[in-house]
């Protein structure tokens, strides 16, 4: 069980719990502002940004070569920068923040 | 009733949204994000909570319990007070009362009224296709384009003894799903009426690469074969072409096109083009009924033509646009079309169009990972990407951006494919 806080670009945080799935589908499974995820989670649209804090970039991963080359179509894009539907909710996010890019 | 009164403020105002998949449901979700105040209510014929279509034919096909992946959860609509009936036809719009008129009879007003109702799949009139049941009575043809649909081909599957599926049509519908059944260990046959597969929609190049994966994935592809009827035994039935061969099947996957719903619009007399015709902000020859996705056609300013595109990317760019023109007065942004495929291991991006191209630039990384950039002289209009987001990527940005592409550095596989390399400024 993952309990994980969005804060939208709007700096509206939205705190979401889960246990399965990618960050993307609980995020927009729960209105996120801001991730879309209109691809359906198979790392095509790059619609579904977040920045993590530089300690929780350390412990989720570096994208792969997909998914940081699909972030380029991103101007906001930075060294923590993730496709949050390339990340999968386990205990290992819980309590993490993640601010939206759009 | 005529609409003698005077109207409530813009934002207060009642809007019907006829059709929710991905148009429908990201117009009403960002209308409401946008401020509008009023009812937005979003009617939809298939009873199921609204799911991505997509991946239907892959994931949701490949996984046991066949479940779909809902675009938002049912709170989500609740939350923002969105009213989602589904399992509900419309039968009718009024203009002259704005209202529309459900199967049950029951009438709805409307103050804007957007017409996201996508196509349905074509059925040819194949002699025979309609009497492909198996011993209960059950279809056993199918189209891929509801959640229903891809529930219905997973159980003829999954009780069918020898696993033998023709697929009627090559194109993305038609391959997609082949990829599926072999991952699922199925036989596959796919007939295609043209000479070669997508010829449609792509090059020769691509198609040839395409052919020889589903080859080489164990499909028997057989193109330029016409099916002209379906014939049936106790316990198989039989995909007979124009030439005499026949091919066995448990069940037949029919993916040949689609058929626009534009009769609500024809009956209430819209301007056609094509599709409903639709201006830059969705709007249709009626200034408060508003078309959205596959059903629309639309003056692309980048290509400079009338397009119809049938893609997620243009129905959810298009419900943003008309829904925040409609809030918010905003201005559009010109659409650069964008499509994606998942086969077996390869995951194909393409991005623009490239009708009308006289030169491919071909970048091969590895027969594996490469990328077809179509040119109309300098001008660039569509890259087509395998296992290449690179590539997909730059070419966006290029076409997005106007910037012309160097073609000798391109084809150069010494120079890394990169931004600072490759486009010209």
């Amino acid at each position: 069980m993952a309990k994980v806080i969005f804060i939208t670009k709007t700096n509206d945080a939205v705190e979401v719990e889960g246990d399965s799935g990618s960050l993307m589908e609980l995020a927009s499974a729960n209105g996120v502002t801001g991730i879309d995820g209109d691809c359906g989670g198979v790392c095509s649209c790059a619609t579904c940004h977040i920045y993590l804090t530089p300690d929780d970039f350390k412990k989720v991963g570096t994208p792969d070569e997909i998914e940081s080359d699909m972030l380029e179509l991103d101007d906001n894009v930075t060294q923590y920068s993730r496709l949050c539907c390339q990340i999968e909710v386990s205990d290992n996010i819980d309590g993490m923040t993640f601010r939206v890019a759009n | 009733m005529q609409n003698t009164h005077t109207e409530p403020n813009l934002l207060e105002q009642s809007v019907v949204v006829i059709g929710a998949s991905h148009g429908g449901v990201n117009f009403a979700f960002t209308l409401r994000q946008q401020g509008w105040l009023g009812k937005i209510t979003l009617l939809d014929s298939d009873p199921e909570l609204p799911y991505h279509r997509p991946p239907l034919s892959k994931k949701t096909l490949q996984s046991d319990d066949v479940k779909s992946t809902p675009l938002k959860v049912e709170k989500a609509y609740t939350d923002s007070n969105i009213d989602l009936c589904l399992g509900q036809r419309v039968t009718a719009i009024n203009k002259q009362s704005k209202t529309i008129t459900l199967k049950c009879g029951k009438q709805i007003a409307f103050h804007k009224l957007v017409i996201a109702t996508g196509c349905s799949p074509f059925i040819p009139p194949i002699k025979g296709l309609i009497d492909t049941v198996d011993d209960k009575g059950n279809a056993q043809y199918f189209a891929m384009r509801t959640h229903a649909d891809a529930v219905a081909i997973k159980t003829a599957l999954n009780k069918s003894n020898d696993k033998q599926v023709v697929i009627i049509g090559g194109g993305y519908i038609g391959l997609e799903s082949a990829s599926s059944f072999i991952a699922l260990g199925a036989k596959v046959t796919v007939i295609e009426k043209q000479q070669s597969i997508l010829s449609r929609v792509t090059s020769a190049v691509m198609s040839d690469f395409l052919t020889q994966l589903h080859i080489s994935k164990g499909v028997d592809l057989q193109t330029a074969k016409d099916v002209v009827q379906i014939k049936h035994t106790a316990n198989k039935h039989y995909v007979v072409c124009s030439d005499g061969t026949q091919y066995p099947a448990d069940f037949i996957l029919v993916g040949v096109g689609v058929r626009l719903n534009t009769e609500l619009a024809v009956t209430a007399e819209l301007a056609l083009e094509q599709g409903i015709k639709v201006n830059d902000v969705c709007q249709t020859s009626h200034p408060d009924i508003f078309s959205i996705g596959d059903c629309t056609s639309h003056f692309n300013k980048i290509y400079q033509r009338w397009i119809r595109l049938e893609s997620v990317q243009n129905a959810v760019e298009q419900a943003k646009t008309a829904a925040q023109f409609l809030a918010k007065n905003s201005e559009p942004v010109p659409a650069l079309p964008w499509f994606w495929s998942d086969q077996y291991e390869y995951k194909l991006q393409i991005v623009g169009l490239s009708q009308g191209y006289n030169e491919i630039v071909v970048r091969e990384e590895s027969p594996e990972q490469f990328s077809l950039w179509y040119f109309i002289n300098d001008t660039l209009l569509c890259v087509e990407a395998v296992n290449h987001a690179k590539a997909y990527v730059l070419g966006t940005q290029a076409i997005k951006q106007n910037i012309k592409v160097n073609k000798r550095i391109l084809s150069d596989l010494a120079t890394p494919l990169a931004k600072q390399h490759l486009l010209e400024t």
